[in-house]
């Protein structure tokens, strides 16, 4: 991968383009090589005259010590693939290589030349293969920063136009900048743009994004997305570095942080736990989406894009409105109220927002929280602090892995199930599975299923007509196809539905999520019981065919 | 010694005195301290068949004698006995046993498992017990009064034994007795496990004489007819016999006909016959007992009053004889009117009895007041073949390895049989409807049953899958699942798989070839043939391994097909799914369209008459690449090329203006501009397998193997060469979407032979062929070290750049690559290709369908194990 600097003197001027040598530390006429953790740095000048002149940073990466040199459970995902953009696009490997290569002059030292390091130069900075998705995005970045942003996207396969552009741009910057700070900008925002980062990110980060952003970082418009990304969404790494970007550049630090719109975490205690979170991929999803952090997902899973249903630009805006997921979680709970449900089963509790909302209410005696993801359900514990719950709520609690499409013995004699934003998650011809699962195998007492209403997602303006709210759903249904269904599985099931709206109804697309609430017309107990009695009778005088 | 349910005998008992002791029963000993129960127990019982209530108080305080420990020890007792109940085993309880109420709880264990129990007296002279007592150390200070309590109370108890629920009580009178006694084992009456066939299990009859008759003349039964030609007897020449599943009475024509018939065949030892309902109320009438006379008994209680009193009594006899079931062939077959669950096979109760007559009702009725029936055998996960009738079903249909033979011969469908162990039906339509059912059948006319059909049900249990398993895989062992790597396998398989009614396989992994060292190669034929020359394998088939998805096809022939076969009727008739069993197409009608089109080819070609069969699975590659992914090729492949060629283009650009400057960097230019060749190189290799698809246009199917169709596991059965003739027909029948695989058939000691096919190998790869698959010609093949790998692939150069990373034929990239072990992968690979196999084994020998799945499942569990992905 490749980055050069271009000094361009103007008329006149009292230096020759040369100098930039002195600036760099580096020889124009001389070849240089620095060797990195995944490769070795190459410094040379394809250009030197009074006029013009190029410092080219050359960074070849080693691709099988890039895979062969990570341990079987690296966190880095992006690493571990032998057909890699590592060594090809500028990554947080080539920040971190200017970084070394260029140390000094990023702090803008410059004993030959101090007075030209202390001065703005017309500078042309290139990068040939910068991870961008959207041009926009760059030049949201740097051109606060006094950059002219050129960004050319560069196309992903001659050979199949229709396969449009890559995720690549070609990035010329122009501006009169001291050196110092236009590598302090690459260096933060190269390693921010990738998003991957390519090491375990350590807490010594933040001190080296303060350090490097110095001046600028804490009045960037987007100083909060810089530092998410820079930290690989090491979330509360984020918040020091916002604190401590606040102190630095004198501003209150209430200023930085309310910026950032990423998921808190949990409070400790679940008993004074007033705290919301903000819709999570529930149920029978795996992706991970704690505090806006993704891990980077295997290649050959398509990242899931999900709405944010509290769409912001709904509505009027100058009242905060209740977020849908936390009036999805109080109609689940009133519901359940209603039926007196005390022993609850939370079918695809995901992360287990609702199971922390159970577990505050005392009339829910027993809670079990069941996904097919062992790993929604460590995160689940995680965020629930199950270990350090008092020992009362956590015998109340049981995580255990299931899917609703198997039968299971362990689920039957309950009071209540809900399937909250999970039916949608199951492709249409296995949902009979998950109906005789549920409804006949362990047929609770009630059962509270929501799911999205289709209707109503023209409301959502970032979302385009024709899409689902969530990548890995796999249906959305009108208010009619719901009834239609929760219909049909009632009588099938010997079960009672009614119906009620949660979220902003809109008058006529109707509730932005729909709610059902079955009801047992036999309780399994019942039914048992009859069994019995039948049983007996059947000694006086048998039931034939 | 007296047994209280026979007369009396006399107190001087020869030298021998036999016990009768069913097999599996709870075998109660009474008896006061120092009576001699433990002494008796050890003499006669095996020690891990005794409970005893001090050692239970010995191991919950640590002291025999400590009575506080009483209710404890008894809990640990009574959990022993339980488990071992279940289990099927003989227990003894050692305890006094004294007090009706400890008596109680014993039976009342018994009979939650079903078994006999039994009590053992022994009733010893008070004397003698106390005179035991006081040479024991350990009891030498229980007072005296105490034996003498135990005794009252167990005199008083002994009268009631038997109405206490004892099915058979022995008292041992004196020293003399107990010692004389010996346990006569009694085998339980159900148990004909010595009895192996083969057997002809028949539904019920309900008095259709002609019906049975011409069923018996067609299983090849010799009728036997007495003076006014009445049949009384039918013999098989080859020995077979009959198993009646009850219900011979009542409704039809001629019940006295149908039991003159079955019952001397019963009585000649060419029959058996287990109690249907019908029989069991019949013998309450004959009785005069209070009872309904309805569903059909006014016609038999008519029929056989134009009998003789010496018939009627015969026919009283019989049906009172007649058991609930019987346990036939080693365990391997039961028997009973309405089915039996497993718990109960081989057990004694009024409960096996009732279930074995009437099965399990949910109490409810139906809007005919007949009662809904539990579908027990939804969930019957037991080894045994359950044949059972009572419930009046149009077609014969598997149901986790049970199936009901009544097929309403009386209400004018068909009287059935089922031919173990050939698994073989044959029915005989009914001559006229009989008797009007009241509820009425589907159809008057039974559908022509062309065999057994499967009706598993499509949602399986979850203790079917999770935790650790051990699957029995016929052509390798045993093999392991780990609990971890099911868990993983549960989400993607609940997630994202077809039905599982569909998902009958899952496709092996496979092992590359040896690493080669040949300059320039990673991998290359001379390992690959080295291979398998080094296991004794001399004819190899090398197959043109095709870079698409890898897709497996499953197709019934038509909607009646997919329901009989596969048990669906949702109206699909097949699926196309990938390795991991996701659908490989998300619309209905795109799926049904392949399979219209593969269907088409297999009309064509023949296929369908020729293997006897109604139903296909083929192991297939699904083309282009790009087909399905897209995704990986945008952000990864294509992605990867993009900022190879961007990034290398301006470095040699830049090095190129720096050469002109004069500056030494000749040789990191030359680098760049190797490195910029192989990013070209790289973006030609995965863009040959691109092509644009629209629908069905586009799109190319490669069959490699046929693994399966009916009855038969083509896999194990045939030849490589077999399977890929036969793709050739698919291909000649529509060669616009099959595609041929080109093959050479490679003689290991005929060099040329290497040579030519290396050649073939080397030209394919050159133009950018993935490489070849190299198989035993044989097909599965056992070498000295067990079964050989079934194919090892061998992957051009061009196409290991998609593997390896554009640069990787940089020799100093190639020598570190060359470091990779295969050991893991090849392991993985045989295991999961003898799942595979065994999970077709399963499906095409009719076996439940969560056996089936058990296999297929586990072969994605396996896939979860951490193995090298680019092997």
């Amino acid at each position: 991968m490749l980055l050069t600097i271009t000094a361009t003197p103007p008329d006149g001027a009292d230096w020759p383009a040369t100098d930039l040598g002195f600036l760099l530390h580096k020889n124009p006429d001389r070849v240089q090589v620095f060797s990195q953790t995944f490769g070795q740095a190459h410094v040379f000048y394809p250009v030197a005259s009074q006029q013009e002149c190029t410092a080219a940073l050359l960074l070849e990466v080693d691709p099988i010590a890039l895979v062969r040199g990570r341990g079987r459970n690296s966190p880095d995902f992006a690493l571990s693939q032998y057909v890699n953009d590592r060594p090809y696009a500028a990554s947080s490997l080539l920040a971190s290589a200017l970084g070394h290569v260029f140390r000094t002059a990023l702090r803008g030292r410059c004993d030959l030349r101090p007075e030209l390091a202390a001065t703005a130069l017309p500078l042309r900075i290139e990068v040939p293969t910068l991870i961008c998705r959207e041009p926009e995005l760059a030049a949201e970045l740097f051109e606060p920063l006094g950059w002219t942003v050129t960004a050319e996207p560069v196309a992903l396969d001659p050979a199949f136009p229709e396969w449009g552009a890559s995720r690549y741009t070609k990035l010329t910057l122009t501006g009169t900048l001291r050196l110092s700070d236009a590598l302090s900008h690459l260096f933060v925002l190269l390693a921010a743009l990738d998003g991957a980062k390519h090491y375990w990110v350590a807490s010594d980060e933040v001190d080296k994004l303060v350090r490097v952003g110095e001046g600028w970082l804490g009045t960037h418009p987007q100083r909060a997305m810089i530092a998410r990304r820079y930290l690989a969404r090491r979330q509360p790494l984020v918040r020091e570095a916002l604190a401590r970007l606040a102190e630095v550049d004198e501003v209150e630090p209430e200023t930085l942080d309310n910026a950032v719109g990423f998921e808190e975490e949990p409070a400790a205690d679940i008993a004074c736990s007033t705290q919301d979170t903000p819709h999570p991929p529930r149920g029978l999803t795996h992706q991970e989406k704690v505090g806006g952090q993704s891990e980077p997902a295997p290649a050959s899973a398509a990242t899931p894009t999900e709405v944010n249903e509290s769409d912001p630009k709904l509505g009027q805006a100058s009242e905060r409105k209740q977020s849908l997921a936390t009036a999805r979680r109080e109609a689940v709970v009133e519901a359940l109220h209603e039926v007196e449900a005390a022993r609850v089963l939370d079918l695809g509790c995901g992360e287990g927002a609702l199971l922390r909302d159970l577990l505050k209410d005392k009339a829910f005696s027993e809670v079990v929280g069941i996904d097919v993801s062992a790993r929604a359900l460590q995160i689940a514990a995680r965020k629930l602090r199950l270990d350090r719950l008092p020992e009362r709520v956590q015998a109340r609690l049981t995580l255990r892995q299931g899917a609703l499409t198997y039968t299971d013995a362990q689920l039957a004699g309950y009071d209540a199930a809900v399937l909250m934003e999970v039916i949608e998650h199951v492709d249409p011809h296995r949902l009979s599975a998950l109906e005789h699962a549920v409804f006949r195998a362990a047929h609770p007492r009630a059962v509270v299923v929501t799911t999205p209403n289709a209707e109503y997602n023209v409301r959502y303006e970032t979302l385009d007509a024709g899409r689902f709210r969530h990548s890995d759903h796999r249906f959305e249904w009108t208010r009619a196809e719901f009834r239609g269904w929760a219909e049909r599985v009632a009588a099938a099931h010997g079960y009672d539905v009614r119906f009620q709206p949660v979220g902003e109804v809109d008058p006529e697309l109707g509730p932005a999520t729909q709610l059902a609430l079955f009801t047992a017309t036999k309780t399994k107990t019942e039914t048992e019981t009859e069994t019995e009695n039948k049983n007996k009778n059947k000694k006086e005088e048998p039931a034939d065919v | 010694m007296s047994d209280l349910t026979a007369p009396e005998l006399p107190p001087t008992a020869p030298a021998a005195l036999p016990l009768a002791v069913p097999e599996l029963s709870l075998v109660v000993l009474i008896g006061t301290s120092g009576s001699g129960k433990s002494t008796f127990a050890r003499k006669h019982f095996r020690s891990t068949a005794i409970v005893s209530s001090d050692a239970c108080r010995g191991i919950v305080a640590d002291d025999e004698n400590d009575q506080s420990a009483t209710p404890e020890a008894f809990a640990l007792l009574h959990h022993i006995a339980g488990v071992r109940l279940r289990r099927g085993l003989l227990t003894v309880v050692d305890a006094t046993n004294a007090q009706a109420k400890a008596r109680e709880a014993l039976v009342k264990l018994a009979r939650e498992h079903d078994v006999l129990p039994i009590a053992v007296v022994l009733d010893i002279p008070e004397r003698v017990c106390v005179d035991r007592n006081a040479q024991r150390a350990d009891r030498a200070d229980l007072p005296a009064r105490v034996i003498s309590r135990q005794r009252r109370e167990l005199r008083n108890g002994l009268r009631n034994l038997a109405r206490e629920g004892f099915r058979k009580v022995h008292v041992l009178k004196s020293v003399e007795e107990v010692d004389a006694a010996v346990i006569a084992y009694e085998k339980a009456y159900n148990d004909k496990r010595e009895l192996t066939g083969p057997f002809d299990v028949i539904g019920d009859v309900h008095g259709c004489r002609a019906e049975l008759e011409t069923l018996l003349t067609a299983l090849g039964y010799v009728l036997t007819r007495d003076a006014q030609g009445r049949p009384v007897d039918a013999a098989h020449p080859e020995g077979r016999t009959v198993v009646f599943v009850g219900d011979l009475v009542d409704r039809g024509p001629d019940t006295p006909g149908v039991l003159r018939l079955a019952m001397g065949m019963v009585e000649a030892g060419n029959a058996l016959c287990v109690t249907g309902n019908h029989e069991n109320k019949l013998v309450r009438a004959l009785d005069g007992r209070n009872v309904k006379v309805a569903h059909g008994l006014a016609e038999s209680l008519a029929q056989l009053g134009a009998e003789d009193e010496d018939f009627r009594k015969r026919v009283r006899a019989f049906c009172d004889g007649l058991i609930s079931h019987y346990v036939l062939d080693d365990g391997k077959l039961v028997v009973a009117h309405a089915g039996l669950k497993e718990e109960f096979h081989g057990r004694a109760s009024g409960r096996v009895r009732s279930f074995a007559m009437y099965g399990e009702t949910t109490g409810e009725t139906d809007e005919f007041g007949l009662p809904v029936r539990y579908p027990w055998a939804d969930d019957y996960r037991g080894k045994a073949t359950v044949l059972y009738g009572h419930t009046p079903v149009l077609n014969l249909e598997w149901v986790n390895n049970t199936l009901c033979l009544d097929t309403g011969a009386v209400f004018g469908g068909r009287l059935s049989a089922l031919r173990y162990p050939e698994r073989e039906p044959v029915s005989v339509p009914a001559e006229q409807v009989w008797y009007e059912p009241v509820r009425p059948l589907e159809a008057t006319t039974f559908a022509a049953a062309s065999g057994v059909v499967r009706r598993d049900p499509g949602v399986l249990d979850l203790d079917d899958v999770l935790g650790r398993r051990i699957v029995e895989a016929r052509h390798l062992g045993r093999v392991t699942v780990q609990e971890e790597n099911a868990a993983a396998a549960l989400e993607v398989m609940s997630r994202f798989a077809v039905d599982p009614r569909w998902l009958v396989y899952l496709p092996p992994t496979m092992a590359p070839c040896g690493t080669s060292v040949l300059p320039g190669f990673l991998e290359h034929p001379a390992e690959a043939f080295a291979a398998y020359r080094d296991e004794g394998v001399r004819e190899l088939l090398c197959e043109e391994k095709h870079m698409g998805s890898r897709a497996v096809v499953v197709i019934a022939r038509d909607a009646d097909a997919a329901r009989n076969r596969f048990g669906v009727e949702d109206g699909t008739t097949g699926a196309v799914y990938t390795r991991t069993g996701r659908p490989f197409f998300d619309r209905p009608e795109q799926i049904e369209a392949v399979l219209a089109r593969v269907r088409a080819a297999v009309d064509a070609a023949g296929v369908w008459s020729e293997l006897d069969t109604d139903w296909l699975l083929l192991d297939c590659e699904l083309l282009p690449w790009s087909a399905k992914a897209m995704g990986l090729l945008r952000d990864q492949y294509a992605a990867v090329g993009a900022a190879a060629r961007a990034s290398l283009t301006a470095a040699t650009a830049a090095l190129g203006a720096a050469t002109a400057r004069g500056l030494d960097v000749a040789e990191l230019a030359a680098r760049q501009e190797r490195r910029l060749t192989d990013a070209v190189a790289f973006t030609t290799a995965y863009g040959r397998y691109c092509w644009p698809v629209d629908g069905l246009q586009g799109l190319r199917l490669a069959p490699f193997q046929v693994l399966a169709s009916q009855g038969t596991n083509h896999a194990v059965a045939k030849g490589n060469d077999w399977h890929i003739e036969l793709a050739d027909r698919l291909v000649a029948a529509d060669p616009e979407f099959f595609t041929r695989t080109e093959r050479r058939i490679v003689d290991l000691a005929d060099e040329a032979s290497v040579a030519e096919a290396t050649a073939w190998w080397q030209a394919m790869t050159a133009t950018g062929g993935e490489g070849m698959v190299v198989k035993p010609l044989h097909g599965f093949t056992a070498g000295p070290r067990g079964p050989v790998q079934p194919g090892v692939k061998c992957r051009g150069p061009e196409y290991l750049r998609i593997i390896y990373g554009p640069e990787y034929l940089e020799p100093e990239n190639l020598e570190r690559l060359r470091r990779r072990s295969l050991g893991r992968k090849r392991s993985l690979a045989s295991r999961e290709y003898a799942l595979g196999l065994e999970s077709v084994e399963r499906f095409v020998a009719g076996e439940p369908l969560w056996r089936v799945h058990e296999a297929a499942f586990a072969v994605l569990a396996l896939e979860s194990e951490p193995v090298d992905p680019r092997l």
